[in-house]
């Protein structure tokens, strides 16, 4: 059974890492769109597998947050890619079984996965 | 909505856009009963607003001119023969009470509410909390950002990947130790 001691210990692992990411400022946001029209559409298990992935690769500068209703309800689940320096990047229509690509290819590689986005959907 | 704990997930988003410093969530499970309860210390509602809250073009939002949100919860309730209430008060709070029948065919499953508690704890400020507590008639738990903050001390966020998934499957636990 898990207990708050646990994550007492998992805060003293995560102390040492963070202390990593302070030092650049190259830390990566994505927002998963998380309102009723994101949520119908299926935006938890998405924000779920990027949080495993995320979690899966031990990637130490990338932050998945939830935001509001992006604006374009019927291409939900939606998903907003901010990294530093770089133009913001929409993907659209997001499935669980899409989140390792865009890892691999767009957050850990720095290639845009362009059939995903919303430039390709539309 | 394909699970009742999606429309959770949905629901308390709005007590944490009304300003609420406490919310606290309860899921209730009898034999035949699931009752769902949403109370927050926020900004509240005037009886107009609330008069129409269940109306789906009623909306604070400026985008657009439908609100899906509370419609959708009110019409899984009743679906199931069972019904949903809201208590407001203007700059004092909210409470939001839905009751389903278990047991009704048309009743949609409960569905993983550890993991929309987990999501809901990274989504509330810091400087709010929330509280969950989970009811059976063998008994429950809770389970709050507060103590959650304490023990990870003010700085690792409880949005943090490995922490997520810690929450969720400390929820999970709980409750399987209080339904199997």
């Amino acid at each position: 059974m898990k207990s708050l001691e646990e994550l007492k210990a998992l805060r003293e692992k995560m102390q040492k890492q963070m202390n990593v990411r302070d030092a650049g400022d190259d830390t990566v946001r994505i927002l998963v769109g998380m309102a009723t029209c994101g949520i119908a559409a299926g935006a938890r298990p998405v924000m779920q597998a990027f949080l495993e992935e995320v979690n899966k690769r031990n990637l130490k500068n990338v932050i998945v947050q939830q935001t509001g209703c992006i604006g374009v309800c019927r291409l939900e689940p939606i998903a907003e890619v901010f990294v530093p320096g770089e133009e913001k990047v929409t993907y659209v229509k997001l499935k669980p079984d899409m989140i390792p690509r865009i890892i691999n290819d767009h957050i850990v590689n720095r290639n845009i996965v362009s059939d995903y986005t919303i430039g390709a959907a539309e | 909505m394909k699970e009742l704990s999606l429309n959770v997930l949905d629901i308390t988003h709005n007590s944490i856009t009304a300003g609420a410093k406490q919310i606290d969530l309860t899921l209730e499970l009898t034999a035949d009963r699931i009752v769902i309860r949403i109370r927050d210390d926020g900004c509240g509602m005037d009886e107009k607003m609330l008069a129409s809250v269940t109306d789906p073009f009623t909306t604070t939002r400026t985008t657009r001119r439908v609100g899906m949100g509370i419609p959708l919860f009110k019409l899984a309730a009743e679906q199931s023969e069972g019904y949903l209430d809201i208590k407001s008060r203007k700059n004092e709070g909210t409470e939001v009470t839905a009751v389903f029948n278990k047991n009704h065919i048309d009743c949609p499953p409960l569905g993983d509410m550890a993991a929309t508690v987990a999501m809901l704890m990274a989504a509330v400020p810091e400087d709010s909390d929330l509280n969950y507590r989970f009811e059976t008639e063998k008994g429950g738990f809770s389970l709050g950002t507060a103590e959650l903050r304490e023990a990870l001390g003010g700085d690792i966020s409880l949005g943090e990947p490995e922490v997520q998934q810690w929450i969720a499957e400390h929820i999970r636990e709980q409750e399987q130790s209080y339904t199997c």
